[in-house]
């Protein structure tokens, strides 16, 4: 094999752990990433020529802080740079002792930099794409249908800003710990939806963010384990990425969780998360992202439970008391067969949620049950109006059609059997939620 | 690192002088202050009177032209400021939290800009 394809192999699993040694000497992410370019174009040189060495993480880790040193030589500014200047020195005096040392795995401090809470937050799913994930910044841009340029400096506008504005990289104390790692999660989180999300359509020219976001959580596990909000948004990433190959029908529409055709789950991955699920439970430390994989984890089992799923949105509202769970909360009551009374609890949400699509989807869902066609008509009218995906359009255009000849006696006459039995409560799947949100 | 801290005001509204709140609120400022010493913070930090009291200048072409009122009229006034030293925007961050203008208006947390390598032979 040449040398460029090692190269790239090597870029991509060690890029991380190269990124966060660099930034611990010198604190300027901009920089370590110059480096780290140099020292790879470097490697194509001389890797060409003499070989791969025996460490190719090391051996880059040691030719990007060189080229540092090289950098701050040539630039004269020897004078202000000369602690930092002894700093790299050392530290490449220590590497050259030992020959084939580890590097030193710096990346949990730089995770928590890249979501750091002063950052905006496309820009922190960005930024830890760019060094965390090995993401090249046209991939992001495409991924986030953004141009290349635009992302380019979102992503240096990050990177002075952690420079300029003394973000800190470190792992948080006890105190911030808990609000820190939650925006880590949340960014990983995002990461995975936006790689769920879009299925079809320009996916081939997109990079797959969802298990890049499953690879993110799986490092993140490795460095801090047994962290249980950790395991929790691992096992439901797992569970729902479980489920992909069942999302869409034939038509392209969009299949609720439960009437997915199960045979065309991945069951490796569903029974990972449950064992996820149970390792986090049993560490006694409840938090949204173990509720919502145990609510993934419930969808999967061969008996839902509903009363159990509506419990768990109970507890899920004591940790997220927003709009959106409590519409999803009320969804699952509704499961249970309490139709008015989930109706009533969708009603009173439409001041917060009326410019959400699901929101509609579940009104309209629940009206049809509370036998109001026209009125469940009106809303699914209203649901496809506000949706910006297709598959979810195609969805909605199907229950909305069922909608109309279910209300008109002479279409009605001709619906077959099955499709009449989708207005039944006891075949319908969860309205809003194809997922737990 | 140094920051300033650009108390602003304007977003809720804030308690009156001669109101308990207000005395609340001054309290609340030297317990601050007090967190501060009691950290062994380097800072400074005053309140600022009115925008109604303000100037602004400006020199073009050789000429001082001057303005009654602040450089930006917007809703939100810039009330006061504190300068500390600490080590990271993370705990800047800690101590703007604790300022009593984050429960009514914004605090903007500003680095002051490292000069050194700005200056001849640094």
């Amino acid at each position: 094999m040449g040398a460029a394809p090692i190269l790239e192999a090597i870029h991509r699993h060690e890029r991380g752990r190269i990124l966060a040694a660099l930034m611990a000497e010198l604190r300027d992410l901009d920089l370590a990433e110059e480096a780290l370019s140099e020292a790879m174009e470097s490697a194509l040189v001389h890797w060409g020529r003499a070989g791969v060495p025996d460490r190719p993480g090391a051996w880059l880790l040691t030719a990007a802080r060189r080229k540092v040193i090289d950098r701050w030589r040539r630039a004269a500014r020897l004078a202000a740079r000369a602690p930092d200047l002894r700093l790299l020195a050392e530290a490449d005096a220590a590497a050259r002792e030992e020959p084939a040392p580890e590097i030193p795995d710096e990346r949990l401090r730089l995770i928590f930099t890249c979501s750091h809470p002063a950052l905006e937050a496309k820009t922190r799913v960005a930024l830890t794409l760019r060094t965390l994930g090995g993401l090249t910044t046209a991939e992001i841009a495409r991924a986030f249908l953004d141009t290349e340029p635009a992302m380019g400096q979102r992503l240096s506008r990050a990177k002075a800003k952690i420079r300029e504005a003394g973000i800190p990289f470190a792992v948080p104390g006890p105190g911030d710990w808990a609000a820190r790692l939650g925006s880590v999660l949340a960014v990983l989180y995002l990461i995975f939806n936006e790689g769920y999300a879009v299925t079809a359509g320009a996916a081939p020219l997109r990079v797959d963010l969802s298990a890049e976001a499953i690879y993110l959580a799986r490092m993140l596990d490795q460095l801090r384990p047994d962290e249980p909000e950790v395991l929790g948004l691992l096992a439901l990433m797992l569970m729902t990425d479980a489920r992909r190959a069942a999302r869409l029908g034939p038509d392209g529409a969009l299949v609720a969780l439960d009437r997915q055709d199960r045979r065309l789950w991945d069951r490796a991955g569903i029974a990972e998360g449950e064992a996820l699920v149970d390792r986090a439970m049993a560490l006694c430390a409840p938090g949204p992202f173990q509720i919502k994989a145990a609510i993934a984890a419930l969808h999967a089992a061969p008996e839902i439970d509903r009363r159990q799923i509506f419990l768990l949105y109970d507890s899920l509202l004591r940790f997220e008391p927003t709009p959106v769970v409590r519409l999803n909360r009320a969804v699952a009551l509704a499961e249970t067969g309490e139709t008015a009374a989930a109706l009533a609890l969708v009603e009173a949400l439409r001041v917060d949620l009326h410019s959400y699509q699901p929101f509609h989807a579940a009104l309209a869902e629940l009206r049809l049950r509370a036998g109001q066609g026209a009125a469940a008509a009106e809303a699914y009218g209203e649901a496809i109006a506000r949706s910006g995906n297709a598959a979810e359009r195609a969805f909605l255009r199907t229950r909305l059609a069922a909608v109309q000849t279910a209300a008109d006696p002479k279409k009605k006459a001709e619906q077959s059997s099955a499709q009449v039995q989708q207005g039944g409560k006891d075949t319908e799947g969860t309205p809003v939620s194809h997922e737990p949100r | 690192m140094k920051y300033l801290l650009l108390l602003y005001g304007g977003d809720l509204p804030e308690p009156q002088p001669g109101s308990p709140e207000f005395d609340r609120m001054m309290q609340e400022y030297d317990g601050f202050n007090a967190l501060l010493e009691r950290d062994g913070i380097d800072w400074s930090g005053e309140a600022l009177e009115d925008t109604g009291s303000a100037t602004s200048l400006r020199k073009r072409g050789g000429r001082v032209e001057t303005m009654d009122g602040p450089f930006a009229e917007t809703k939100e006034q810039l009330g006061g400021f504190y300068l500390i030293d600490v080590p990271d925007l993370e705990t800047a961050m800690r101590y703007a939290a604790e300022i009593p203008a984050a429960l009514y208006g914004t605090v903007e947390i500003r680095p002051i800009m490292d000069t050194a390598p700005l200056l001849p032979g640094g």
